[in-house]
């Protein structure tokens, strides 16, 4: 069994989900992880999937991408399964004034502290942009980086809050 | 009706001298189910809660909830049981506005929920997922209490009415995945107490 990491990426329409998830499933092709959504009009999937080899695959995705729409591509990644947790989940959250460099400034910071990016969204609505994004910092880094954070914003001339992603067992 | 209003006409009572010796019995720890069990998917059946056997449920439920570290809550589907039966205690939880102590209840029900707000969940059944939920930070509930069968009318705030709301789903064969705030409001576990 290989796991495969596959993309798929096009404008968007009804069926895009269920025409490639079909031709996964026909092909014994187990969709573990994933991640879809619409950006800027656009469909854009990542797909983690467990089966047959990635030459198999990609032929069997070929078809959807004949037209020239939509983009796939497919390759075959170590499985090496869920890392263990690195340090301290956090939300991080940065608005203002669209300009460039706003997520390589940041993200630069965040790995200057060993802070780890899991997730991260970013939107431009008119002239708003934001970013939403989780971290792992490593224990007792938050209050640094913060501090650091705040300068790099005001230097940026963005809104940025860190906050720790409290989940509460019940 | 304002906020105050119906503060002002609920009473919370019926947990007065209720402690968890009342139940007799010490219970015993048991394991907790984990999700895709089927317990979990299902409706839970009302009881009656004079029933020794739900005595003895509610033991139990307090007894594997205090062996969890970090447990506010335990709902006896998660001990594989398809009862309408719970316990609760965030005495001592940061988050916590009223606090009640150890109880349990049984055949509860939410009579009033307002002040909705988002609020990040896991589940000792969902052991490696967590999700953002809203809840009612402002909850009355009513049930019965084990053993006496007497109605109990609770008004509860912040952490303890999420933590109602949590039980009762799963005594309703819900878990907080069929109530997260959208596609990206779930999260690999990170924290493990």
């Amino acid at each position: 069994m290989s796991q495969l990491a596959i993309t798929v990426i096009g404008p968007d329409r009804p069926g895009i989900v269920a025409e490639v998830a079909e031709v996964l499933a026909r092909l014994g092709a187990n969709l573990t992880d994933s991640t879809m959504t619409r950006l800027r009009g656009h469909f854009a999937m990542t797909l983690i999937c467990v089966g047959p080899a990635a030459d198999e695959v990609e032929a069997a995705l070929h078809p959807l991408s004949a037209d020239g729409q939509l983009l796939t591509t497919v390759r075959a990644v170590r499985a090496d399964g869920e890392q263990p947790p690195a340090g301290e989940p956090y939300v991080l959250a940065v608005h203002g004034a669209d300009r460039l460099g706003i997520v390589a400034t940041v993200t630069r910071v965040l790995a200057e502290y060993g802070g780890n990016v899991t997730d991260l969204t970013t939107r431009l609505s008119g002239a708003l942009y934001l970013i939403v994004a989780e971290v792992d910092l490593p224990p007792e880094s938050a209050g640094l980086l913060a501090a650091r954070l705040t300068e790099v914003a005001a230097g940026l001339d963005v809104e940025v809050t860190l906050r720790r992603a409290d989940s509460d067992l019940l | 009706m304002p906020a105050a209003a119906v503060a002002a006409d609920v009473e919370d009572g019926g947990l007065e001298n209720w402690t968890v010796a009342v139940l007799g019995d010490a219970g015993r720890v048991r394991p907790v189910v984990a999700a895709p069990a089927p317990v979990l998917s299902r409706a839970a059946a009302e009881v009656d809660p004079t029933d020794p056997e739900v005595v003895g449920l509610a033991a139990d439920l307090v007894a594997t909830m205090r062996s969890s570290p970090g447990c506010v809550g335990l709902a006896a589907p998660q001990i594989g049981v398809g009862a309408r039966v719970f316990a609760v205690d965030v005495t001592g939880h940061p988050k916590a506005v009223t606090v009640h102590g150890t109880f349990v209840l049984c055949n509860a029900v939410v009579v009033e929920a307002s002040r909705w707000r988002p609020g990040r969940e896991g589940c000792m059944s969902v052991p490696d997922l967590t999700g953002d939920v809203k809840r009612a930070s402002r909850l009355v509930v009513t049930g019965q209490l084990p053993g006496t069968g007497r109605p109990v009318r609770l008004v509860a705030d912040g952490f303890e009415a999420r933590a109602l709301q949590h039980e009762i789903d799963h005594c309703a064969g819900l878990l907080f995945l069929d109530r997260v705030a959208g596609a990206h409001a779930v999260y690999q576990r990170k924290v493990y107490l």
